[in-house]
């Protein structure tokens, strides 16, 4: 009688999978883009990657410790967000710019909203889009091989020749983690095989995103031009948006129908910004935007529960 | 064989090697037998016997209560020792009848109940049943001759037993698949037969393979009755979803099986009605599964109800550790942690599930980060998570209104989350208070 047992309401078992074991699966598909980005840009991009990281988990966890709250950087999420954010910045950007970038995206748009799931926007891209805004030299000066270039999305939105190719290797300019396109459908592919993330946002969203751009070309008397559309799928943050931004999954709707409408919306917001907007990008600002949108998704995609309005069999 | 399965669900590690390979032992008990007068849904059965009266095994020592009660028998021969409240496995105490064990077993005369079943009318077979006080006995305990008068018997045409036995660790069921199958298809045929227009399903998860074949073997000259190999899958055996994957039909919180045409019995159940009718032994017996990391040995024990929970433990050798984690009774997704084992296993008894680690208190539940696993594995196709902070803000109008009375409570919310949020354990108390506030 004395033997003091534990009790607690079932289920009585847990599957193994944490949300440090996720955000750690996260960080190892982006290997391959990091590693192919420092391979491209050289230390300069390691050393980015390092500051940005390390101000990102710094932050959470200041943060955390002046509020009096319990110090979560152990999750990994600041180490994803930092990571995402450095691979999203130009290789040439000064070293304290990523500084005020981690700043943005862990206390502005993070913690202030009350830190891990509570973020209606993805931070790396928020803080993206707030360097965007505030640096717009710095962040849309673009070098390759030590010369000052044009991204290849800037030469087609200019009507130039394209090396559709190096694209999809990477052999680009561009920010440290989006010009390998090749590294990062092999990072998504990861990360849909382990069940990290649902195919059906990066699907719906490129899969739309290239229905417009066709529909385009072909409405604007291009014809049915496929480097054309290779150039603007592999070219820009398409990839390294569709597979690790806009799957966040506090960003984006959780329902399987939400994801689908969520997919789409952020194909036809890209194909607008990029083919109709000033700046020859338009990821970004098409997943800011549909991050905001995710709660009105979330509502007019609610499942329908099991049995619900099922008919008497007679 | 896309059909017979449903959406979502989960793959626990299954556990059922422990215990899949031994035989059904007998095991009767060596001290005294407690029986709580309520041990199914319904209203508790009042005793027939008093302080100091001798009892025989079978004997019926608690009486039915109405229509949707059951008679309770005793497991052992002996006299009445005390009735009084006692502890049972939900933490409640119930008012029990004891009974002091004389180790003879001496029973009652069972072929005096037995009549041909050609001279049976269907109400007699019905009232057998009810006479043998057989319940349900997955767990939920509810009276089977309750479930066998539905409203309109005419609608009823399909009789589903639930071989399925998709809890982590269980093997009562598999092991009676294997050993006793012609009493499971024996027991199916009468309750087939107690309706005009109906035919049964024997639906065996297909990782049990032998199980399937052994029954398809028996049945292969039965026209009215099919073996269906369901998906393994957790919790194909929960009774919306085994309609639903057997049937394609769909059943939601507020509607009974009948209202699909069908009627859900447990192996068991099925078992205990061949008991009942063939040979006139009422329930007073069944199989529990002792099993898990925490014992020496794993069993399966052919038990009479009563038996204290202890003596099955200290019949395969105790624990193997000082001091076990968690002690379940019955299975690890919806099974209730022990607090005692000093309690008397009854109708509902499946399992004494010994963990050396309890997975539950080793980790601290964190933020959602709404990764949507939840929803993915919800059989009930409703939003956990969404359902869970509705349940924390005290929003019951949100709650209802996003179906949360359409949780079944399977517990795959929480097995999958990996922030570790108790998403069922917040959800089922939230059902437990709503319902509790619309009886006010």
């Amino acid at each position: 009688m004395e033997q003091t047992m534990k009790i607690s309401s079932s289920p009585h078992i847990r599957d193994k999978e944490t949300t440090t074991n996720i955000m750690g699966k996260v960080l190892v598909a982006l290997m391959p883009a990091t590693i192919f980005g420092i391979y491209n840009f050289g230390v300069r991009a390691l050393a980015l990657i390092v500051i940005t990281v390390v101000s990102c988990v710094i932050f959470e966890a200041a943060f955390q410790k002046m509020t009096g709250r319990k110090v979560t950087v152990g999750d990994l999420s600041a180490v994803l967000t930092g990571l995402l954010l450095a691979l999203n910045l130009p290789p040439s950007v000064p070293f304290w710019l990523p500084v005020i970038g981690s700043f943005f995206a862990i206390i502005v748009v993070k913690q202030l909203f009350g830190g891990l799931g509570q973020n209606f926007m993805n931070p790396a891209l928020g803080a993206r889009c707030f360097l965007l805004i505030s640096f717009t030299g710095r962040m849309t000066t673009f070098t390759y091989d030590a010369v000052t270039m044009a991204t290849p999305l800037a030469n087609l939105k200019a009507g130039e020749h394209v090396d559709v190719k190096a694209m999809f290797l990477g052999t680009t300019a561009g920010t440290i983690g989006e010009t390998c396109a090749l590294a990062l459908i092999i990072g998504g592919i990861f990360l849909i095989v382990t069940g990290v993330i649902n195919y059906r946002i990066p699907v719906w969203y490129i899969g739309s995103f290239a229905l417009f751009i066709m529909i385009y070309a072909v409405a604007s008397g291009r014809g049915f031009d496929v480097s054309f559309l290779l150039a603007h799928l592999f070219g820009g943050g398409l990839m390294l948006g569709a597979f690790f931004m806009a799957t966040d999954y506090v960003t984006s709707p959780i329902t399987p129908l939400g994801k689908v409408y969520f997919g789409i919306l952020l194909g036809l917001l890209t194909f607008l910004f990029r083919i109709f907007g000033g700046s020859a990008e338009g990821v970004s600002y098409a997943i800011i935007l549909g991050n905001l949108l995710v709660p009105l998704i979330e509502r007019i995609t609610v499942p329908k529960s099991f049995g619900k309005g099922a008919v008497k069999h007679e | 064989m896309g059909l017979f399965t449903f959406k979502g669900g989960i793959h626990p590690y299954d556990g059922k090697d422990l215990s899949k390979d031994k035989a059904i032992v007998d095991y009767l008990p060596k001290g005294d037998c407690v029986y709580p007068l309520s041990q199914h849904i319904g209203a508790p059965a009042v005793p027939l016997v008093k302080k100091g009266d001798r009892v025989l095994v079978g004997q019926k020592i608690g009486e039915a209560q109405g229509f949707v009660s059951a008679n309770i028998h005793s497991g052992v021969s002996g006299t009445v020792k005390t009735i009084e409240p006692r502890m049972t496995v939900n933490g409640t105490k119930v008012n029990s009848i004891v009974i002091e064990n004389d180790g003879l077993f001496e029973e009652v005369d069972f072929k005096q109940n037995v009549r041909p079943l050609d001279e049976m009318y269907r109400e007699d077979v019905k009232d057998a049943i009810k006479e043998a006080g057989i319940v349900g006995m997955g767990g939920a305990g509810f009276p089977t001759h309750v479930k066998l008068s539905p409203k309109n018997e005419d609608a009823i045409d399909t009789i589903i037993v639930n071989g399925a036995e998709c809890e982590p660790y269980l093997t009562s069921d598999y092991r009676r698949m294997i050993e006793e199958p012609e009493k499971i298809v024996t027991g199916l045929q009468i309750v087939i037969n107690l309706f005009d227009h109906a035919k049964g399903i024997i639906a065996i998860e297909d990782n049990k393979p032998d199980a399937i074949e052994k029954l398809k073997g028996l049945t292969e000259n039965i026209p009215n009755i099919t073996v269906n190999a369901v998906k393994t899958k957790y919790p194909q055996g929960a009774e919306r979803q085994l309609i639903y994957a057997n049937t394609g039909r769909q059943i939601n919180s507020s509607m009974l099986p009948a209202d699909a045409g069908c009627i859900v019995h447990n192996i068991d159940t099925i078992v205990a009605i061949y008991n009942a009718i063939i040979e006139g032994r009422p329930l007073f017996e069944r199989i529990v599964t002792v099993t898990g990391d925490a014992v020496h040995e794993t069993a399966n024990f052919c038990v009479r109800l009563g038996t204290n929970a202890q003596e099955l433990i200290d019949a395969v050798g105790g624990f193997n550790i000082e001091d076990p984690g968690k002690i379940i009774s019955g299975g690890p997704m919806m099974g209730k942690a022990m607090f005692s084992l000093d309690v008397p296993l009854v109708k509902g008894s499946s399992a004494l599930l010994c963990f050396q680690e309890d997975m539950v208190s080793a980790v601290e539940p964190s933020n959602c980060i709404r990764c949507g696993r939840c929803v993915e594995v919800c059989p009930g196709r409703v939003m956990p998570n969404k359902l869970a902070d509705m349940a924390l803000h005290g929003d019951y109008d949100g709650f209802v209104k996003c179906d949360g009375m359409e949780c079944c409570e399977c517990g795959c919310c929480s097995f999958v989350c990996p922030a570790k949020r108790h998403l069922t354990q917040i959800i089922a108390g939230t059902r437990k208070q709503i319902l509790a506030n619309r009886k006010r």
